[in-house]
């Protein structure tokens, strides 16, 4: 193996694996359960998954259909339309919060009307959190189904319809199961992304603990007060990681393009 | 006058456009009939089932079925493929991968709004006719070659379509499976009460199971007759190749017959004039090494060899000469006669042995409806009682324009 290439590459590894290294080294091992089990930690826990769900719930049947629509249909503006639905892929998520904040805050364009018609207000409340990480996730979803709905073989379809299925039958008893594989993995995926989500969370949503406080803000704040606790904290979040790498890995551990 | 009961079947009439290619045909298919669509690779057949089953539209003309309009570009109706009655069987079956067997079978009747309990029955009805009741719960992947052929036609058929449609459906299997499939196949398209049509590219396959065929080449019928006269007297080149004939076109005049790709044949008692088309069986042409002396054939020419073949238990030769021509031989013939590339021999053929006919005319024929109850024009036009066109708009609407242009096709015959 030639030194140029294989020197890097053991750098590359290094950088990759030794703060983790670090984070189980430097894990409160003892002082874990009554760490975890402080009324903040399980608050943010908790918070972190149920929004988590929600937002993969929401994601799946918004963004299933939007999938469709992307891979199945063709319209004028369409290519236009996949580079805004992807935009928040890379888009720094505090940006996309600020976004949000400046739509649905309380003097935002769409908030300012919700907040004088319907008495709602949705910064700094849960609902706030699941809109930041669906901001932020959904995409994940959409790209993934819509590569599978692209590559999946159109026959089956057309066979279904000489059969008497309508698109519809189609849709819910060929489309569907034929990209379940992706369908299962775009929801991790956007599972995973969700409930690391950070900087749109903080922005759109604050850090009430209890209330929009997820894991990835509580771990931020317990490195002031709490190291320990961070530490913690994230070693949960290292571990819920992995979890989600472990169910992907027929796609992404079995390195070419398994799609 | 009453309407006869007889338009079942299917009556077509269309130009279907699919990428740059054009399919332009007219036919018509009785009820119970099995049409055998043969033609080379991109001849359009798949595209003609297409637009049969409403996955492509018609961009010209109509398509009717049983005497209902499924497809008219004119009038812009469309019946869409999951509204179609009709059944198609891929060429690849595309059974969907992720039910077993029996839901496969129970999708149409289920598609189509039958309960739960009544597809039930008509599942099992269907798997036990195709005799793979023991498949039920099976997946596609797990079932060979022929089994996958069973459920893929159990499957179109238990949709109780009216219009059968088979895209090459023993392509897929290796050669002994089709024999066996074959057979069966060809009962259950006699049972078939509907119009069936069945692509095909194999010669053998389309004269086992068809009762007519359809020979189409670019888009367009040059071909329309029973098995036994499509073998016997050939249109086209393709044809002949595929039915394992020469064929000559040539320009009769008397006995003697010039062909167009040089050299003459004699045929005494024929009785065509101008264009025609000579087969001939390749078994029938004799080879000699020398110019033949007593020999009763009154076709007499020379020519050289350029190739061989092996065939099952014969030797094909390729001859050039005027006119070329391929012959077979015994291989005791072949080493006997010292036969090889570049050697000249001499070609006889009795003229009993050669098949004259002319080229079969534009195949167009008047719609199915009008046919079947008026032979022949009748001497009157539809303009005669119905008020003419104003303005290049029919006041009658598109059914009227329609009438008339069908009986213009049944007068013009």
């Amino acid at each position: 193996m030639p030194g140029p290439l294989l020197v890097p590459a053991l750098v590359a590894v290094a950088f990759l694996v030794l703060p983790l290294v670090g984070l189980v080294i430097r894990a409160p091992w003892r002082r874990l359960g009554p760490v975890l089990s402080g009324s903040d930690a399980v608050q943010a826990l908790w918070l972190s998954l149920w929004t988590a769900t929600v937002t993969t719930g929401i994601s799946l049947v918004l963004g299933v259909p939007l999938a469709w629509v992307l891979a199945r249909t063709s319209f004028p503006g369409q290519r236009l339309l996949r580079a805004l639905v992807t935009l928040p892929l890379v888009l720094p998520p505090v940006v996309g919060g600020v976004a949000l904040l400046l739509a649905f805050g309380r003097t935002g364009f769409i908030g300012r009307y919700l907040n004088s018609w319907l008495n709602l207000t949705i910064p700094f409340s849960p609902l706030a959190v699941v809109m930041a990480q669906t901001f932020v996730a959904m995409p994940f979803l959409v790209i993934t189904v819509e590569g599978a709905l692209r590559s999946a073989d159109q026959g089956f379809e057309e066979a279904a319809a000489t059969l008497g299925a309508g698109r519809m039958t189609v849709f819910r008893r060929i489309t569907v199961p034929l990209i379940a594989p992706s369908l299962g993995a775009g929801a991790v995926l956007c599972w995973a992304r969700a409930l690391g989500e950070f900087g749109a969370t903080i922005t759109f949503a604050g850090s009430f603990p209890g209330r929009t406080e997820t894991m990835p803000i509580a771990v931020y704040y317990a490195l002031e007060n709490d190291p320990d606790a961070a530490i913690a904290l994230s070693l949960v979040l290292l571990l819920v990681s992995v979890a989600v790498l472990v169910s992907l890995r027929d796609r992404w551990l079995r390195g070419s393009a398994v799609q | 006058m009453t309407l006869p009961t007889g338009n079942e079947g299917l009556d077509v009439d269309a130009t279907v456009r699919r990428g740059g290619f054009t399919l332009s045909v007219a036919f018509t298919v009785p009820a119970g009939q099995v049409l055998g669509i043969l033609g080379p690779n991109g001849a359009g057949k798949t595209t003609l089932l297409r637009a049969l089953a409403g996955l492509t539209p018609v961009a010209d003309g109509r398509l009717i079925l049983d005497g209902q309009v499924i497809d008219d570009a004119a009038a812009g109706l469309f019946i869409d493929a999951a509204h179609r009655p009709a059944g198609y069987v891929f060429q690849d079956y595309r059974l969907f991968p992720h039910l077993t067997v029996a839901d496969n079978v129970a999708f149409s009747p289920r598609a189509r709004g039958l309960g739960k309990a009544a597809a039930r029955a008509a599942t099992r009805h269907w798997l036990g006719r195709f005799g793979i009741a023991d498949l039920a719960g099976r997946k596609p992947a797990e079932l060979s070659g022929g089994q996958a052929q069973r459920v893929a036609l159990a499957r179109a058929l238990a949709g109780e379509p009216s219009l059968l449609l088979l895209d090459e459906p023993l392509a897929a299997l290796d050669a002994r499976t089709r024999l066996d499939v074959q057979a069966e196949l060809r009962r259950h398209l006699t049972d078939f009460a509907g119009p069936c049509l069945l692509v095909t590219h194999d010669p053998l396959e389309a004269l086992v199971l068809a009762d007519r065929l359809l020979v189409l080449e670019d888009g367009r019928i040059v071909q329309d007759g029973t098995p036994a006269q499509v073998a016997r007297r050939p249109a086209t080149e393709y044809v002949a190749k595929l039915v394992g004939l020469n064929l000559y076109r040539g320009h009769a005049d008397g006995p003697e017959v010039t062909l167009a790709g040089g050299g003459t044949f004699t045929v005494p008692d024929h009785d065509c004039h101008g264009e025609v088309l000579i087969a001939v069986r390749p078994s029938a042409i004799v080879v000699s090494t020398g110019p033949p002396h007593a020999t009763s054939a009154r076709n007499v020419w020379a020519a050289e060899i350029a190739g061989l073949t092996m065939l099952a238990d014969r030797v094909r030769l390729d001859l050039r000469g005027k006119p070329s021509a391929l012959a077979d031989v015994t291989p005791a013939a072949v080493s006997e006669l010292s036969l090889g590339p570049g050697g000249q021999v001499w070609l006889s053929v009795k003229a009993t042995d050669l098949e004259v006919y002319s080229r079969p005319p534009e195949l167009k024929p008047p719609p199915f409806i009008l046919r079947t109850f008026i032979p022949n024009g009748g001497g009157i036009s539809p303009d005669t009682f119905l008020p003419s066109p104003v303005c290049g708009r029919d006041p009658l609407g598109a059914a009227a324009t329609d009438y008339r242009r069908a009986w213009r096709a049944v007068t013009m015959d």
